[in-house]
């Protein structure tokens, strides 16, 4: 087992707030790691250092050794929080643009979940619902054969039975060498796809342990914790 | 197979019960190969790391072993499997216990209502 990412000492703040505060962390590969915390925890702002779309103020971040930048770009497949792509294009022209995009697109796969969802791939992409647009995002994400796959809040917008879709896709797209962070509000859905957790409150890790670990410990779901430790 | 879990327990050791239950009660037999990591871990929607150490528990306690390549397979040891299943009919039987007297139900009651029970 390598190390895929690590965070040593990660401090960020925006004028007088602190968003991430000394925060150190490190994740192995072949893990499913749930990144979860109240909000304005910093969980988007953590994903976005990871990403090198925001600089830390003090500390730094490592995929596979490198600081976020070119050497790191095809290493991650990154779900943003917010829609990036161009929505005057067709699903089919979409997933052409990643594959040109990308080296490790698999535009196979991209079209076989997207016929299996149902999605129609002559669809420009602002006639699709939001749930619709949602998937076609996580889609384009999960296809790309990563090393670290980062997901900003991948379920939020889609019904029940489309997020057990994604969940099996997470899970048959499981590969011992790459990991996968997932941030999400959604706990009890996805607890049991996780190996670990990582609880993030006030910018620093609150909490860093497996699933199995912590139902053991307190005889309680995560989700069911989560709630009594960030309870008001 | 039913493969919900209870979410309020480790998962591990479900796994590890619900594969104990399909050998102790021979819908699984010696020398027949399990279900891959992968499928496990589809039809329960777990990580397959879980399943993994599922398998490798049960088969540090002798209840199945790995070929190289291959799979899974029952060992011809049933007797780890059938401690399991026996446990789980024991805990099983004092809730259903506990939840009858709770009610106000003595056992002979309950004896009662178990023999003059009839599916709809």
């Amino acid at each position: 087992m390598s190390e895929i990412l690590r965070c040593d000492n990660l401090t960020k703040t925006f004028g007088h707030m602190v968003a991430l505060n000394h925060l150190s962390m490190r994740i192995e590969s072949g893990k499913i790691i749930g990144l979860l915390g109240p909000n304005g925890a910093g969980k988007t702002t953590l994903i976005k250092i990871i990403n090198g779309l925001l600089q830390p103020t003090v500390g730094a971040v490592y995929i596979c050794g490198n600081t976020p930048g070119p050497l790191t770009k095809p290493l991650v497949s990154y779900l943003p929080d917010i829609s990036y792509l161009n929505n005057w294009m067709t699903v089919e022209q979409i997933v052409e643009f990643f594959t040109d995009f990308y080296a490790d697109f698999r535009p196979q796969l991209a079209f076989e979940m997207i016929g299996r969802l149902g999605i129609d791939r002559k669809m420009r992409l602002k006639s699709l619902s939001k749930g619709n647009k949602e998937k076609v995002c996580l889609i384009l994400v999960m296809s790309r054969n990563a090393l670290l796959y980062v997901l900003d809040e991948p379920i939020a917008g889609v019904d029940p039975a489309t997020r057990d879709y994604i969940i099996t896709t997470i899970i048959n797209n499981y590969n011992p060498a790459a990991s996968v962070l997932i941030s999400t509000h959604l706990i009890s859905d996805i607890e049991s796809v996780l190996d670990e957790v990582l609880f993030i409150n006030n910018g620093s890790i609150y909490l860093h342990d497996t699933v199995d670990h912590i139902r053991a410990a307190h005889n309680k779901s995560v989700d069911e914790y989560f709630r009594e430790v960030f309870r008001w | 197979m039913d493969w919900r879990l209870d979410k309020k327990r480790p998962i591990c050791p479900q796994i590890c019960e619900k594969l104990c239950v399909m050998i102790a009660s021979g819908e699984l037999g010696a020398g027949d190969r399990l279900m891959s990591v992968r499928d496990v871990a589809l039809n329960a929607g777990i990580t397959p790391n879980t399943v993994q150490k599922s398998f490798e528990l049960l088969e540090q306690q002798g209840v199945i072993y790995s070929i190289r390549g291959s799979g899974w397979y029952v060992s011809d040891n049933a007797q780890v499997a059938q401690n399991v299943f026996n446990e789980l009919v024991h805990t099983k039987t004092v809730n259903y216990l506990n939840d009858m007297e709770s009610l106000g139900l003595g056992k002979k009651d309950i004896i009662n209502i178990i023999k003059e029970f009839r599916y709809e």
